[in-house]
């Protein structure tokens, strides 16, 4: 009889168990969260050619390169906000391995993003979540979908006059996830957890504010959410472990139930 | 303060001319050119090395040599030597300052020697550092040489004193007719005037036939007493003046006279001729401009008549006024430093009934005119000699 | 009267590029002085004090008394054309390739003859305004004009080989998103200029600057991110044969030095986009300029670095971008050397601070970019290589030709503006 992993190499290899990227390319041009310029900003991502089989290097091709920590698709650790900065295992280094392999629910916003690019997931979405598919279990990762990362460039960052607008979850329902649900954290295919407007709700920034608060993390800019089934897919979102480190840019690969046709890893 | 009389050249002779024959382009050194021109003098002369004690040398191309390292490459014991770089006008002050030398004793037989060698690219290198006010002044506007700098002194001195293209052309057109009998001439096809006026312009209103032609060659002649030409047996002009100035007239804003002016009193004083005593004149012909100038500033016509002077004159060598009698730079080429000797070692033939080409008939006196070194806008150095035949 | 230059052609795809040649370079240390004065458009000739005369070409003492404190006085340039040539051959490749050019004599009425460049203008006879004029080989020459000027004056073919007349240029700006980056491209337009590459970073990033931008005549928005080694590869490679003009405008700018500053993140970034990036626009468009400088009267023409005259000495209350701009200035200098002989000139815009929002702090006189802009260009119509724009920088740019110790203790001291 074959153990439980030897299951899971063979629905690998016969496609029973699909892969999922969830990761944007690490591209120099991919937006960035833009604060008011009196602030630090993140750092984009960027890349110089140390060698390219020249007289550099003459056999091999290698380039440096640098980013923030809250670049690209990105994890954020409980220590990136204020309201975590004193938990223990708050920082990517020493997050629970737990935390990085877990089980996904995928809460589907796409309809009224598309009508509302300022829509705030509440509470009641989340139950009418929970209606369909059951509650969301303790130790999950929700993955808010709005379809989001399938635009481009200035659609995407949506920046105007006002700040950005950009959907994300409002103060009330990522309470009820935290207390309520115990989730291991949030992710969204914006370029924050928050809403665009999210500096002017109470308190500024709620998903950081209380997800970091309650030792919860979260994951930014995903794409694929829209492969992924509402429940039964699991997310692996380990961050580079970086001594003290904020946040980090990763990969994100979910696992989920294939039809045996799509070749692995595709 | 006028200049005080000179001192005679009574018993200095100049003999020995020797051409070593042009080539427009060479790939010899300058020493190889100088060395065969000192070798002629030896052969004509026939002296030994040993016996010359003096030595007078110009060129452009010895670099990184002086005049001192020439010595040594030429296996010469010298107690006199001199490095003269005044380029065009070197011919006259090579002679006067020998003939001094050896009056005095400081020398018994003094070479006079200028040559250059032509490589392919040497003429633009040379230009191009030739001088500080050069490098500042003058390089810069594009000319590459000095055509552009007498393009404007020809615009000048046309415009000034109504010469024309035509006057121009009748210097070179003789000059030409006296090239074609003289052996080294590089220029071995006769020049109508049509061909003249009507030649690829150059810088306005100079055009290719006022401009000479680089080319490599030496020239040299020996300086000596009467009487040790006369044991060597050899045929030697009398000395009857010479002089050279430099920087004269510094401040007219164009140049339109040399510092011929400055000197042609004293000068035919001391020559006890006047200039219609004067069988054969050899001006320095880098451009026609420059030798009408050298006319009048000699004193054979007013200031601004040259034109009209030259024109009504035939000017080849069996004409009424013979000028240049090898054809002169614009038609045997200019090989350098060479060109400043070109017309004294050609007169020193005439006057010794040993010439090339076409003699001059019945030559007993000649006038050599120098002109030398064009720094930022002008000529600098001027010079010439009066020298008579040994029978006259 | 001049004619106006009509639009040059498009470049004949058969024709091989003309390699980039310039005319003679070599200068005596004297000469150079009149290329330091050429370079901010001054004309000064020696002048000796005891014999009340002027001397040219530059010499080491007085011809006239032989005394050796010659001193650099401001001359008229006027004077008399009194002789002219058009060189037609000439053995020297730049001339060679521009026959028949016209040269001649000009006798300046405080005394001296210069040869002279000629404008078309100017004849024989003819009044004249000589001044000094860098030239393609980055050195000084006299070029005589007509003494009033004329409207197209500036088109002639012999003085555009000594200037950088954005007329029928095609112009890069490297980064549009700044207020000075608009000013040009407005400024630009109005200069005739033949097209303008405004240089955008993040175009993912709207505001209303950039939506001004793209409704300027003769702009075309490129992407174009300094601090990203690709895109300016991208940008170089998509318009790198095309810029005449490059005008450096990035600007970074956050006040502060570095005792009082925390951390290094903003230093970076001011370092990043300031002097990185010139850097990488050095790798990548500077080889196809140095490649194109003389190639016809649309080639290659100028590298323009917008500097600030914190450059010169640091201004503390700005010390890390006065950090950067020292270090653009020296890498000016560095790339002055790499083009040297490609016919294209590196212009460095000295100016104080601008109207903008990093230094709302600051009190006026802040030089308004669109008189930055227009500086700008009239300096490069003149042929300028140091263009110093608005009071602050002209204060400063003075005190730092006096006694760069003291400016930097009075600067240090806070004394600033005011000194």
């Amino acid at each position: 009889m074959d153990d439980i992993l030897s299951r899971l190499a063979k629905g690998l290899a016969s496609g029973l168990i699909e892969i999922v990227d969830l990761t944007h390319t690490l591209d120099a041009d991919f937006p960035v969260m833009i604060l008011p310029p009196e602030f630090g900003q993140c750092a984009r991502f960027r890349i110089e050619e140390v060698s390219c089989y020249d007289e550099r290097g003459p056999a091999w091709k290698w380039n440096n390169f640098s980013c923030g920590e809250h670049t690209g698709t990105h994890f954020d650790a409980p220590s990136h906000w204020v309201s975590g900065k004193d938990l223990p295992y708050g920082s990517v280094d020493t997050v629970p391995l737990g935390n990085l392999v877990a089980p996904a629910c995928v809460i589907d916003c796409s309809a009224e993003a598309e009508q509302n690019e300022d829509y705030l997931m509440d509470v009641d979405k989340i139950r009418e979540f929970e209606s369909a598919h059951g509650e969301i279990q303790r130790g999950s990762w929700v993955l808010m979908r709005t379809d989001w990362s399938q635009k481009k460039g200035s659609e995407y960052i949506n920046l105007r006059e006002d700040g950005a607008h950009s959907p994300g979850p409002n103060a009330d329902a990522v309470r009820f996830l935290v207390d309520e649900r115990d989730i291991i954290g949030l992710g969204t295919e914006t370029v924050g957890t928050d809403a665009g407007q999210a500096f002017h709700a109470n308190p500024p920034y709620p998903a950081h504010f209380y997800l970091h608060g309650a030792g919860k993390c979260g994951l930014q800019c995903l794409s694929g959410l829209d492969r992924l089934p509402a429940k039964g897919s699991i997310i692996f979102a380990a961050p580079l472990k970086i001594r003290n480190g904020t946040g980090s840019p990763l990969r994100v690969l979910a696992l989920m139930n294939g039809s045996g046709n799509i070749p692995c890893g595709s | 303060m006028p200049d005080s009389p000179r001192q005679s050249y009574d018993g200095i002779a100049a003999v020995a001319p020797v051409t070593v024959p042009y080539e427009r382009f060479s790939n010899r050194s300058a020493h190889w050119w100088l060395l065969k021109t000192l070798r002629g003098l030896m052969e004509s002369a026939q002296i030994e090395p040993g016996k010359i004690d003096g030595l007078a040398v110009s060129s452009f191309s010895m670099h990184p040599d002086t005049a001192v390292g020439f010595a040594q490459h030429a296996g010469l014991e010298l107690r006199w030597l001199e490095h003269i770089p005044a380029g065009g006008a070197s011919g006259p002050i090579a002679l006067k300052r020998a003939a001094r030398a050896v009056q005095s004793g400081d020398a018994s037989i003094v070479a006079c020697i200028a040559g250059d060698t032509n490589h392919i690219q040497s003429f633009q290198r040379m230009t191009a550092g030739f001088s500080r006010f050069s490098l500042d002044a003058a390089y810069p506007y594009g000319a590459g040489g000095p055509n552009a700098y007498f393009a404007l002194l020809t615009a000048n001195y046309m415009r000034q004193f109504g010469a024309t293209r035509k006057d121009f052309g009748h210097i070179a057109v003789c000059q030409r007719q006296n090239a074609l009998s003289y052996p080294f001439a590089l220029m071995k096809t006769p020049l109508t005037l049509e061909q003249y006026l009507d030649a690829r312009a150059i810088a306005d209103p100079l055009a290719l036939f006022d401009c000479v032609m680089p080319c490599s060659g030496g020239e040299g002649f020996l300086v000596m007493r009467d009487e040790t030409a006369s044991e060597l047996g050899i045929g030697s002009v009398r000395i009857l003046a010479a002089f050279e100035r430099h920087n004269a007239f510094a401040d007219d804003p164009i140049q339109f006279r040399g510092g011929w002016v400055r000197d042609r009193e004293l000068f035919w004083h001391q020559a006890g001729v006047s200039p219609e005593d004067i069988d054969l004149l050899q001006t320095y012909d880098d451009y026609p401009v420059i030798s009408l100038m050298q006319m009048e500033d000699l004193g054979f016509c007013s200031k601004g008549e040259a034109a009209d002077f030259a024109r009504c004159r035939d000017l080849t060598n069996s004409g009424q006024f013979p000028h240049n009698t090898t054809g002169g730079q614009l038609s045997t080429g200019q090989a350098g430093a060479a060109g400043g000797y070109l017309g004294l070692v050609d007169a020193i033939r005439q006057l010794t009934r040993s010439a090339l080409g076409k003699p001059v008939p019945d030559a007993r006196r000649a006038v050599v005119s120098g002109f030398g070194i064009v720094n930022f806008d002008r000529g600098v150095c001027s010079s010439a000699a009066a020298l008579s035949s040994q029978d006259s | 009267m001049s004619s106006p230059l009509p639009l040059p052609p498009k470049r004949n795809p058969q024709r091989k590029a003309k390699p980039s040649l310039a005319p003679p370079a070599a200068r005596t240390r004297l000469g150079i002085r009149l290329s330091a004065l050429a370079s901010t458009g001054q004309l000064k000739l020696q002048f000796c004090k005891s014999c009340l005369e002027f001397a040219y070409p530059p010499r080491e003492a007085c011809p006239r008394c032989l005394i050796d404190d010659l001193e650099w006085s401001p001359i008229s340039g006027l004077g008399e054309v009194i002789a002219t040539t058009a060189i037609r051959a000439t053995p020297n490749l730049y001339f060679r390739d521009r026959v028949p050019w016209r040269i001649g004599t000009v006798l300046l009425d405080e005394g001296p003859i210069v040869i002279a460049h000629l404008h078309g203008c100017c004849a024989t006879g003819d009044r004249v305004r000589a001044r000094l004029q860098l030239d393609k080989s980055g050195q000084a020459v006299f070029f005589a004009l007509p003494e009033i000027e004329n409207e197209f004056m500036n088109d002639d073919a012999q003085l555009r080989e000594m200037t950088n007349d954005p007329k029928h240029r095609r112009v890069l700006i490297t980064d549009a998103r700044t207020p000075m980056g608009a000013a040009l491209a407005a400024a630009l337009a109005d200069a005739g200029c033949r097209s303008i590459f405004a240089g955008v970073a993040e175009l993912w990033r709207r505001d209303a600057l950039l939506d001004d931008l793209s409704s300027f005549p003769k702009v075309e928005l490129v992407r174009l991110d300094l601090t990203d080694t690709d895109s300016v590869r991208e940008c170089a490679g998509e318009f790198g044969g095309k810029v005449d003009i490059l005008i450096n405008t990035a600007e970074y700018l956050r006040p502060g030095g570095f005792i009082d500053r925390r951390g290094l993140a903003a230093a970076k970034d001011e370092f990043e986009t300031n002097v990185f990036g010139f850097m990488r626009l050095a790798q990548f468009f500077g080889p196809p300029m140095r490649a194109r400088g003389s190639d016809g009267i649309d080639s290659a023409s100028a590298w323009v670095n917008s500097l600030s005259v914190r450059s010169l000495s640091s201004w503390p209350e700005f010390g890390c971008n006065s950090a950067c701009h020292a270090a653009l200035l020296s890498m000016s200098q560095c790339l002055r050397g790499e083009f040297a002989g490609s016919g294209v000139r590196v212009v460095n815009v000295f100016s104080g601070p601008l109207e903008t929002e990093w230094h709302d702090t600051l009190p006026p006189p802040k030089v308004a970019p669109s008189r930055l802009a227009r500086e700008l260009i009239a300096g490069l119509q003149r042929g300028l290589e140091d263009i110093v724009v608005g009071d602050v920088a002209k204060d400063i740019m003075s005190r730092w030709r006096d006694n760069p110790k003291v400016l930097e203790r009075e600067l240090a001291a806070g004394g600033g503006i005011d000194g």
